[in-house]
């Protein structure tokens, strides 16, 4: 854990994201329904829900991929109504997928490399013959991302092709492509599905190792419950578009909202 | 008997026989292989970065040229007339992106194929619009490329190179090596096949699709000027050479569309085999083999392997 130039967790406790009275629909389908909530600076926040309850959408509107049709997204104290998500990278937010998406036929190493491109400067013209600065930004970024993969444990793969990777290994590829952008904002869509205990583990303890060491807010996505109530520090709960509950882990497990949508009390 | 004799023994006799033809029936391929590849990989740097079979790739080239040559023939100088044509590149590519690209993000490859052939159709009427339909003669000396032959006697006989094969085979591995390694070890490169892989991770890094799809177009554009100028100063710059652009078809399936090395090979491998093929064994069926050689290697190619030679494996996980 050798990561040099990471801003440190300024002031925990500011608001970094607000999210107010958003709601989005695709036609008919109302697909989050005024939801409202913040995200505070170096903090872990988790989204969670039954399958459908907008929480995917809930990213994409704060990454820029949906323009919500009413509500408000604060982020760094700037009121925005829509986005787009590479101004949205631009200004540090970072995300991964809930179904992998890395670049399959490029390696691990040129996986992450893709995340430095907002931090690499060096003019077309220079790039074009990879010579003078652009060479010696290059062997640059090349280390921070070494030291990425070093963190990750990843290093035996760094020149495999992630297509080829078993899927546990994509899903840390994936964090490793986000970090590498030096996120303020790590969204995070189901890091552990389709994991195994022992890669739930190790997702557990990167996730913590990065809200503490750079001290990155992160906001996530996750269907293991006692995986949520372990890791983050608040927890918003949607079902259906609606917000149902937000609060603390041990106020969200006893809310009575909350067990009926896990349970499947008739609506 | 004989049959079997003059297929596989007689031509290989002859190229013993007269190693100086056949040392010239080897560089006439290497160059036109040289060229092929340049073609090819005008088509390989769109198709890695948006999936698109760019069809327009050969009126390009054409286009390109015309530009070239009708504004010399306007009377501008000809070095000037080279960077206004790299700039009506520059705008096509600008142009490309926010009138085809931008309104067709995330639909269909076959509707962005259909697209290109619109605007192959759009190409060929601005050009002879504006620079009529005539063949013109390409500005070679003008730009200072060189012009007559190289003669060796040797191997028994004479060889002789054209000094302008000699120019556009540097000049074409020059860019082909370029672009080669621009593409694999720089921001732009990987942007470029991150965009190819998947837009919305691409979009979530922070690439804009917008700005990549301008370079690529761009760069594609150049390659096309460039082997316009070579293909140019080998005939005359007409519409009849998109006919060799079609070329570039067996090329890239035998090297595999998303391959800039397999570009290069394949475009080597059709370049020789076909004019050695027309060479030693057309007589055998009276001739004409060059025209259909590649496709026929092609699709031999295709049947033991689909993704072609250096193509990227279809990696599907169950």
């Amino acid at each position: 854990m050798s990561v040099a130039a990471v801003e440190p967790a300024t002031a925990a406790g500011e608001t970094l994201l607000k999210v107010e009275n958003v709601s989005l629909s695709f036609g008919g389908v109302r697909a989050i329904r005024d939801v409202s909530f913040d995200i505070r600076r170096g903090e872990i926040r988790a989204i969670i829900g039954p399958n459908g309850a907008g929480k995917t959408s809930m990213l994409n509107v704060i990454n820029g991929f949906y323009h919500p049709q009413a509500g408000r997204i604060t982020y760094k104290g700037a009121t925005r109504r829509r986005m787009r998500p590479h101004q949205a990278a631009a200004q540090g937010v970072a995300r991964t997928f809930q179904n992998v998406a890395l670049f399959k036929g490029m390696t691990t190493l040129d996986n992450i490399l893709t995340g430095r491109t907002l931090r690499m400067h060096k003019s077309f013209f220079w790039q074009l013959w990879r010579y003078g600065p652009a060479l010696n930004e290059e062997i640059e970024h090349r280390k921070y991302c070494e030291e990425i993969i070093d963190f990750l444990e990843i290093e035996r793969i760094r020149k495999e092709p992630v297509g080829r990777l078993p899927y546990g290994l994509q899903k840390r590829v994936e964090l490793g492509r986000a970090l590498a952008m030096q996120p303020d904002l790590l969204l995070l869509d189901e890091p552990m599905a389709g994991m195994n205990l022992e890669e739930k583990e190790d997702m557990s303890r990167f996730i913590l190792d990065v809200n503490a060491e750079f001290g990155t807010t992160i906001a996530l996505i996750e269907h293991d419950i006692g995986v949520v109530m372990d890791l983050s520090d608040r927890i918003v709960v949607l079902d259906y578009g609606n917000k149902i509950a937000d609060g603390k882990p041990d106020e969200v497990r006893s809310d009575q909202k909350v067990i009926d949508a896990y349970l499947g009390v008739v609506h | 008997m004989s049959f079997v004799y003059s297929i596989f023994v007689d031509p290989f006799v002859q190229m013993i026989g007269a190693p100086d033809l056949l040392v010239q029936t080897l560089w006439e391929g290497l160059v036109g292989g040289v060229l092929y590849a340049l073609i090819a990989l005008g088509f390989v740097l769109i198709f890695k970065a948006s999936g698109v079979f760019n069809f327009a790739q050969g009126i390009m080239m054409v286009f390109a040229a015309l530009t070239l040559v009708g504004l010399h023939e306007k009377g501008v100088p000809a070095f000037l007339a080279l960077a206004l044509t790299i700039l009506v590149m520059f705008a096509l590519a600008l142009a490309v992106e926010r009138v085809i690209l931008r309104p067709l993000v995330n639909q269909p490859d076959i509707i962005l194929f259909m697209a290109t052939f619109g605007l192959t159709y759009v190409l060929i009427g601005l050009g002879e619009l504006v620079f009529g339909g005539n063949p013109k003669n390409m500005i070679t000396s003008e730009l200072l490329l060189p012009s007559g032959s190289l003669d060796f006697k040797t191997l028994g006989g004479l060889v002789s190179l054209q000094k302008i094969d000699i120019a556009a085979a540097i000049i074409a591995s020059l860019m082909v090596a370029v672009l080669a390694l621009f593409f694999q070890k720089t921001r732009i490169g990987r942007a470029l096949r991150a965009v190819a892989d998947d837009h919305q991770a691409a979009l979530s890094v922070g690439i804009s699709l917008d700005q990549i799809w301008v370079i690529v177009w761009f760069t594609a554009g150049l390659v096309a000027l460039a082997t316009g100028i070579m293909w140019g100063a080998r005939s005359n710059v007409s519409f009849a050479l998109e006919i060799i652009a079609l070329k570039a078809l067996p090329v890239l399936i035998l090297g595999g569309l998303t391959s800039v090395p397999g570009a290069i090979v394949g475009g080597l491998i059709i370049g020789i085999g076909e004019k050695l093929g027309e060479f030693y064994w057309g007589p055998l069926v009276g001739g004409g083999i060059e025209s259909w050689l590649a496709y026929f290697i092609a699709l031999a190619v295709l049947l033991f392997r689909p993704q072609g030679l250096f193509g990227e494996k279809i990696i599907e996980r169950i």
